[in-house]
């Protein structure tokens, strides 16, 4: 699994990226009230908006790490979107990504860099 | 991520609920009485309004007569006093005690502008009645311009947004349109970092895209920064002023020039007047345009959540661009300019149907009558006067967010006093609840931590103020001293406990539903 | 002055307090040019005699649509509203109170929030609605900018029925969110019209019932049209106790239902405040604009009411707001919902059937005068009639008649060419004399 500082997660199988928010951000951000995810099919850069993750009093935009295209969204979520606070780095996934260049996610924190920065904060 | 969280729960925690010792027999808790809702009471078949047999079938309208059931219950005269009753009991109001709700101006709303606005000649009169018999209305109209446009020192107004939020989106309009006009349309909006949520709202809403200005260590736009955004494709600037921290913008006069020599327009959100009226006009600083909200500076209620009403003033630049309608003096009286043809043929469009807010029109202007120039300037020295009051007597126990310097008509603090106490911003306020307070406005503006922005208005007494300052002086106290209960699970003496928003964003129900199995029988078809 | 407590020997207690030696000392931030010290040219404060003489001097210079005959509608209806609604309007805690965001402590208005909701959602025969908008024509502009963001679509098609003003308002807002309005040409009886003008790019259509020339419509095919297009069907209704007879938006298949709700609860007011409806289906209320009072529960376990999915708003979301309204029009809501549970459905429906059997009346007698044309086949309780000559000018000499005849639709729309046609309505507070005061008036004047 890597990390970014904008605390989203990947994890890659083959070419396909499992992205979601880390159990920091999950605690920062209080009780998950609603996920907007993206759509299949959605071309994503890395960098730009892949998801909306709603508390009752705030939006965050959820950043895609990686840049690829849209296979699979959480649906899950619509019904449970507690499950991000409960499994934010396993079953409170947002979505599912084919990516282009598995380097980039070499480049990504690894766990013990991403500790490391949030001891920063 | 973007971290967007103001870092508190949202869900009530597990505090231990007070034990008086003492229950009633059948669960009833005194004067304070509990109500179901309507629909709850089997009334499906009950009316409290008499009216006539009707003889005329409605055979001439065949298939589009409705024959579902609507599935309305009634209530007699008797029960729908003793439902509405029961239910305000459960509120807060003005008329109770104080609401320091900074940047929302909680006057006290005068019974004289309810009286008036009573008055048949302005209540039941039709908006498309024909002129000669709507000149009162239009003299009224004509009479609150002139009050507005002299106390803002500004050439026009545009009486017809219908809240504040509205009015900010007629002036954008209207500089949009004055760009448009010049063939050079721009695409960004300023807007400092500690604005109101509507401006850029309303920013995106008109199709700007939003940069923001940064704020200096004393609470101010930062000129600086102002300077290096400002640039050809920059539409205009939004600047509250006072600003949402409380502050008078020292360099408004500058701010306004820079502004002005990029091309760009100054729109000032008016929400703060009630800090400068009678005292400074928008107009001598440089403003464009600027809302004023009735419901604030001007008294109108606020009725649980509106009706508002929002004129906006208008510089010269902007005036030819205003929106339909207006009143103008004609040969047999005044009349309306209504549609967007001919002499209105530069003004951007309609903001709504009809002509403006008229009930707040004569609520307002009522009130600008009773006060009179010299009243209004009163107005906005004891609000100051209030404000900065309550910063120097709670400054000792809490800290300001900008201790030099005098405040105006809002006093900010942040956070910063509560820490290691393990109590929030949001605990505290909810403790106020208890001691006899509406808290007040919380984590606004977002520039500053766990902010707590207090505003008292003129309409409250010295002994009020020494009330509230004494509660609150006692609630600090209590956090520091380790009381935690009392904040975690306050309130413990309204007629609910803190709810649980996070279901309720979870599961929305937002509509009474019938169980199932248990059958309310709403009216039958026919 | 009475509205203000402080007393000097306050102010000055105050000052010593704070540190100040005067007033002015607390202004001392505003630029010196900025500062005013010579008094604005306005009169100095008033008592309150002084101030309802004034008032009352003007209200008497306008005439009251209940000192005679009164006709006009258009988008505003005059209607009996009982005693006790402005009674509770006026009480402190309902008038004097603010927006629900501290929840504890504004249960009154949150319960009654979420009453309206259920009763203006039986209404529209939709699933959810709002805690109401400005009024019905904002309520239209924001339906349409919802269509977009829904469908990710930017044309919109407005019928040639829908009242002018709306349209208006509509083409202001979605001008400045770059969408396409085509405002299909103005004819009395044209909502179907708009099945014509539905595209792949059509993001929704508007149509009015009963529209600004009274027409009642059922709009099912053209919700099946739009549907099938991939496109949204918003209804519009600018006369709420219509609901009481007509086949609700809901029924005929609309996916959003807006409405004027001024008709039940408020007065005339010249044309403010009145109060916004709006409504939709559920699959799509997260892109909903306004206030909305959903049910919960407290600490205790007991069921109590909050705002919620307050994420769409514009005080959390900020620039990808749904809208950047920040109020509803609380205190109308108010008498909307306490008028509405008098009347319950029995009382709703029978009113809405006096309303029709009135304008049954008015359009028979009008029918009968010589060149009279009755264009309205399907109404409620709305006619639009041509007449021999110009609208605004017969108006204006059945004024001298002491009859206040209707709205010429000119005034609406000068350049639809139909300035021959004549907007009246009859409520259930219109006189039978009335209806044959003016058929004689008129007659007298066409003759």
């Amino acid at each position: 699994m890597r990390f970014t500082k904008d605390h989203e997660w990947v994890s890659l199988d083959g070419d396909v990226a499992t992205i979601g928010i880390t159990a920091y951000a999950a605690e920062q951000l209080g009780d998950v009230v609603f996920v907007e995810t993206p759509e299949v099919g959605k071309s994503v850069t890395a960098g730009e908006g892949l998801a909306v993750v709603e508390s009752v009093k705030a939006a965050s935009d959820v950043y895609a790490p990686l840049t690829g295209e849209v296979l699979e969204a959480n649906a899950a979520l619509a019904e449970a979107p507690e499950t991000v606070n409960q499994a934010p780095e396993a079953d409170g996934w947002f979505a599912k990504v084919k990516i282009a260049d598995a380097s980039a996610y070499e480049a990504l924190m690894d766990r013990a860099a991403y500790d490391a920065f949030l001891e920063t904060l | 991520m973007t971290m967007q969280t103001v870092g508190r729960p949202t869900r009530p925690e597990d505090v231990q609920p007070l034990d008086s010792g003492f229950a009633s027999l059948t669960g009833g808790r005194g004067l304070l009485q509990d109500e179901a809702l309507i629909f709850e009471r089997d009334g499906w078949g009950k009316t409290g309004v008499d009216l006539p047999a009707v003889d005329a079938a409605a055979d001439d309208l065949g298939d589009l007569v409705r024959k579902s059931p609507i599935g309305l219950p009634g209530l007699s005269e008797p029960e729908a006093m003793r439902h509405y009753v029961r239910l305000s009991q459960k509120n807060h109001a003005i008329d109770l005690a104080l609401y320091p709700l900074g940047s929302c101006t909680m006057k006290h709303n005068p019974r004289l502008n309810e009286k008036m606005a009573r008055l048949a000649g302005f209540a039941d009169l039709h908006p498309m009645a024909p002129l000669p018999t709507i000149q009162g209305a239009l003299t009224l109209m004509d009479r609150l311009s002139h009050w507005l446009k002299t106390l803002t020192g500004m050439p026009a107004v545009a009486l017809s947004p219908k809240a504040g939020a509205h009015g900010e989106l007629c002036g954008l309009l209207a500089i949009r349109a004055a760009h448009e006009a010049k063939g050079d349309p721009r695409r960004r909006v300023l807007v400092p970092t500690s604005a109101h949520g509507t401006n850029p709202a309303t920013a995106a809403f008109v199709g700007y895209s939003v940069t923001e200005i940064a704020q200096t260590d004393d609470g101010r736009v930062d000129l600086a920064d102002l300077e290096a955004k400002l640039g050809p494709d920059v539409a205009a600037i939004m600047v509250t002023n006072p600003n949402t921290c409380g502050l008078f913008e020292r360099d408004i006069i500058e701010i306004a020039r820079l502004t002005h020599a990029a091309g760009a327009y100054f729109y000032c959100d008016g929400a703060n007047f009630n800090a400068i009226v009678g005292r400074v006009r928008p107009g001598d600083l440089g403003v464009d345009a600027m809302h004023i909200n009735l419901h604030k500076t001007f008294s109108t209620p606020h009725g649980g959540g509106g009706p508002g009403a929002g004129p906006v003033v208008l510089s010269e630049a902007l005036a030819p661009f205003a929106p339909a309608p207006w009143v103008v003096h004609g040969p047999e009286g005044l009349t309306l300019v209504e549609e967007t043809v001919e002499e209105a043929a530069q003004a951007f469009g309609r903001m709504s149907a009809f002509h403006g807010q008229m009930g707040m029109f004569v609520r307002a202007y009522a009130y600008m009558r009773s006060h009179g120039a010299d009243g209004l300037r009163q107005v906005a020295e004891d609000a100051v006067l209030n404000a900065n009051y309550i910063k120097a007597r709670l400054s000792g126990v809490m800290t300001p967010a900008f201790p030099e310097g005098p405040c105006m008509h809002e006093a900010l603090f942040d956070d910063s006093w509560l820490e290691g106490t393990g109590v929030t911003t949001l605990d505290f306020a909810k403790a106020m609840i208890d001691e006899g307070f509406h808290p007040m406005t919380m984590y606004f503006p977002l520039v500053v931590h766990g902010a707590m922005l207090i505003e008292p208005t003129e309409t409250e007494s010295k002994q009020e103020l020494d009330r509230f300052c004494e509660a609150l002086i006692a609630l600090a106290t209590a956090a520091k001293a380790g009381d935690v209960d009392r904040f975690k699970g306050a309130p413990y003496l309204a007629p609910m406990r803190r709810l649980d928003e996070t279901l309720a964003a979870r599961k929305p129900r937002l509509t009474w539903k019938p169980e199932p199995g248990v059958a309310p029988a709403p009216l039958a078809a026919e | 002055m009475r509205y203000l407590p402080l007393t000097p020997d306050d102010r000055a207690q105050m000052l010593g307090v704070i540190g100040a030696a005067t007033i002015d000392d607390l202004f001392a931030d505003v630029p010196a040019a900025a500062r005013k010290s010579e008094p604005f040219d306005l009169p100095h404060h008033a008592g309150e005699l002084e101030v309802e003489r004034e008032l009352s001097g003007l209200a008497g210079l306008n005439r009251a649509a209940g000192a005679g005959p009164f006709f006009c509608g258009a988008g505003a209806y005059r209607h009996h509203v009982p005693a006790t609604v402005d009674h509770i309007i006026q009480r402190s805690e309902f008038l004097t109170s603010y927006t629900p965001y501290q929840p504890e402590i504004a249960q009154g208005t949150l319960q009654v929030l979420f009453e309206f909701q259920t009763q203006v959602a039986a209404l529209t025969g939709l699933d959810v609605a709002n805690a109401s908008m400005y009024d019905g024509s904002t309520a239209c502009a924001e339906a349409v900018m919802m269509a977009r963001r829904v469908t990710r679509r930017k044309r919109a098609v407005l019928s040639g029925g829908l009242h002018p003003h709306y349209a208006a308002t509509t083409q202001t807002i979605a001008h400045a969110e770059g969408m396409d309005i085509v405002r299909q040409t103005v004819a009395i009886d044209a909502e179907a019209a708009v099945i014509e003008a539905i595209d792949s790019e059509t993001a929704c259509v508007v149509v009015q019932t009963p529209n600004v020339f009274g027409v009642a419509t059922d709009v099912t095919a053209i919700a099946e049209a739009a549907h099938a297009a991939g496109a949204l069907l918003i209804v519009v209704t600018t006369e709420a106790v219509s609901y009481g007879l007509l086949k609700s938006p809901g029924e005929m298949g609309a996916d959003i239902a807006v409405a004027e709700g001024q008709s039940i609860g408020n007065a005339l007011n010249f044309g403010g405040p009145y109060i916004g409806l709006f409504t939709c289906k559920e699959k799509l209320v997260r892109q909903m604009p306004g206030r909305l009072c959903g049910e919960t529960v407290d600490a205790d376990g007991r069921r109590g009411f909050v705002l919620t999915l307050s994420t769409r708003e514009q005080h959390i979301r900020r620039d990808k707001a749904t809208s950047n309204i920040c109020t509803n029009s609380g205190l109308c809501a108010l008498a909307f919902t306490v008028h509405l549970s008098l009347l319950g459905e029995t009382g709703l429906r029978q009113l809405a059937a006096i309303n029709h059997a009135k304008t049954q009346r008015l359009a028979k007698a009008l029918a009968a005068i010589p060149g009279v044309e009755v264009l309205t086949k399907r109404y409620f309780n709305e006619i639009a009639i041509r007449l021999p000559g110009n609208a605004t000018q017969m108006v204006e000499a059945l004024l001298e008649d002491g009859i206040v005849a209707g709205v010429p639709f000119s005034r609406l729309d000068p350049a639809a060419g139909l300035d021959d046609v004549l907007l009246c309505a009859a409520t259930e507070t219109t006189l039978d004399e009335d209806i044959d005061a003016f058929a004689q008036a008129l007659s007298r004047r066409i003759g």
